[in-house]
């Protein structure tokens, strides 16, 4: 497929999960976008007993209830589980692809979300749904294939990033790059791997996708389970600093550093309105679907205000919006985890889409 | 419920843009867009108000009231309307500013604390009123503002806003909201410019 950049991958392979069952007239199927690290596994256990990403949301009976859709989320590509990405084989050298995979933006994974479409012979989305830079690309499904999508739920996402979190991508990417097995990006040529510039990219990027009141609940002063002022003299590690260690080892074991360079550059060179004289209500003035925007009260990375922007842009164009702001300390982690008025607001949605599908089916 | 549709309705040109500030749950912008096919948003605070508008398939936006409407460009709408919920707000005479900013043409619909309920209720038995319409205590009431319509032309010629007509609903009988509107009318209903 060409891409945006200009550059053409000569193949390459989208793997996803499914869910539910897609109807005669093909009309229920939700596309699920996932963000940054994501995979294709969203809900449910896998094989090895992994639960999907967002079970909590997707499933029989839950907000996006499977009985009623059928829902798609594919690995994209760039991404290191399955899709065509920096460790797939370049048919072209024989040799995995590491730091020369050309540069993707966030066109290029609906582009590739099309062929799935079209492999998978569904004709118009019911909803496209995501959250973060999930968010980013059912935006831009909105402008890019405008009637090929009647909702979209657009959760903790931006038009564009702000300098704030350009600046925290770029010292995500310099962790990565500062580690001597990074090998200007052949590591793998090398057999090797960044395993700690890529941990301490994602503990960076882990801390600011939590709030200051969430880790103060979940952790505040607490040493090695016993409470700082209360375990005497001995100074231990303290509670946060093992949970940021634990989750940047283990994102390290499970990702590609040079994929999390790729993403978080995309992130970074995201621009809705770019293509429209930085006006985002004149690119939106392109889109045909009605629009869900949600926001959560601790994230500041893609703060409340991010998403007002986006729902005033929609008002400005006079397209269908509902926006809501949930109450949350759980930052931006919170698109992520269990909510109750979050389940609900977006399941209410939701049962616009499925009603409006039997009322068009009867 | 106070019937206040009726005027509003007269006032609203169809498939014209409106902006519905605390829409409550909905029912009255339903109503517009089903009657005039307006493009309708509404701005709402509740949550559980929120949930049933986006069960009635309305467009409604989570926004605070008073925390301002600077999001809303000048005159970006065809008419603000607000019902029921003036007399709710930390500063009404900066949101009206607001609305007639905002709007072309603005519709406020609030209770009249001059009816003759109320007046009784206070006067001869010394409580703050508690009716059908203002059915809160005094120490928990949302309602914190409480005014007549006089108080409320009387605040429209202090700002220079302009009324091009207002309504009463009320008793039926006789026609005595017209006749009497200060004490008869439980409702106004006022059609605003700038």
């Amino acid at each position: 497929m060409d891409l945006v950049c200009g550059a053409t991958l000569p193949s390459h392979s989208l793997v996803f999960e499914t869910y539910g069952t897609l109807n005669k007239a093909r009309s229920n199927a939700i596309l699920i976008c996932h963000a940054l690290s994501g995979d294709h596994h969203v809900a449910g256990i896998d094989t090895e007993g992994k639960i999907g990403w967002w079970d909590h949301y997707i499933g029989p009976g839950k907000a996006i209830d499977t009985n009623k859709f059928f829902v798609v989320c594919p690995n994209n590509i760039g991404s290191c589980f399955g899709s065509t990405g920096p460790t797939s084989n370049n048919s072209r050298t024989g040799k995995a692809y590491g730091d020369s995979f050309p540069s993707i933006q966030v066109r290029d994974w609906v582009e590739s979300q099309k062929y799935l479409m079209d492999h998978l012979k569904i004709e118009c989305w019911a909803a496209v749904i995501g959250g973060s830079l999930g968010g980013m690309q059912a935006m831009c499904w909105s402008l890019a294939y405008p009637d090929k999508l009647k909702y979209a739920v657009v959760i903790a996402a931006a038009i564009k990033l702000s300098a704030q979190n350009i600046a925290f991508n770029e010292i995500a990417r310099r962790a990565i790059q500062s580690d001597v097995e990074f090998k200007e990006g052949h590591y793998l040529d090398h057999e090797t791997s960044p395993k700690q510039g890529l941990a301490l990219a994602r503990m960076i990027g882990h801390l600011t996708y939590l709030s200051d009141d969430a880790l103060g609940t979940k952790f505040g002063r607490l040493v090695n389970g016993g409470d700082i002022g209360t375990t005497g003299k001995e100074v231990g590690e303290f509670e946060v600093a093992s949970y940021l260690n634990y989750q940047g080892d283990k994102f390290s074991q499970k990702f590609d550093a040079n994929s999390y360079i790729l993403i978080t550059k995309m992130l970074d060179h995201f621009d809705l309105a770019q293509d429209y004289n930085d006006d985002p209500a004149k690119a939106f003035s392109h889109a045909q679907c009605q629009f869900l925007i949600v926001s959560f009260s601790s994230d500041w990375r893609f703060s409340p205000l991010c998403s007002e922007q986006i729902t005033g842009s929609l008002m400005s164009a006079g397209k269908a919006v509902s926006y809501v702001k949930i109450e949350s300390d759980q930052g931006h982690d919170a698109f992520l985890l269990p909510n109750s008025r979050y389940q609900k607001a977006v399941s209410l949605y939701l049962s616009r889409v499925s009603n409006e599908l039997e009322e068009s089916s009867s | 419920m106070i019937n206040d549709t009726v005027p509003i309705g007269a006032w609203i040109e169809p498939k014209s843009r409106l902006l519905d500030l605390g829409c409550g749950d909905g029912t009255l912008l339903r109503r517009l867009i089903d009657d005039y096919q307006v493009q309708g948003y509404g701005l709402e605070i509740d949550p559980d108000s929120i949930n049933l508008c986006i069960q009635k398939g309305l467009n409604v936006i989570e926004q605070d009231l008073n925390k301002g409407l600077k999001n809303f460009p000048d005159n970006s709408f065809d008419t603000v309307l607000m019902s029921q919920t003036l007399q709710a707000l930390r500063n009404p005479h900066l949101v009206l500013d607001e609305m007639l900013r905002i709007g072309n043409r603005c519709i406020v619909t609030f209770p009249n604390f001059g009816h003759w309920q109320t007046r009784v209720f206070l006067s001869i038995r010394g409580r703050m009123p508690v009716t059908q319409q203002l059915a809160y205590q005094w120490y928990d009431t949302p309602n914190i503002h409480l005014f007549t319509y006089k108080d409320f032309e009387a605040l429209c010629s202090e700002r220079s806003i302009k009324i091009l007509k207002r309504s009463f609903v009320g008793s039926q009988v006789l026609g005595l909201n017209n006749l009497c509107p200060s004490l008869f009318a439980k409702t106004a209903v006022y059609h605003l410019a700038k």
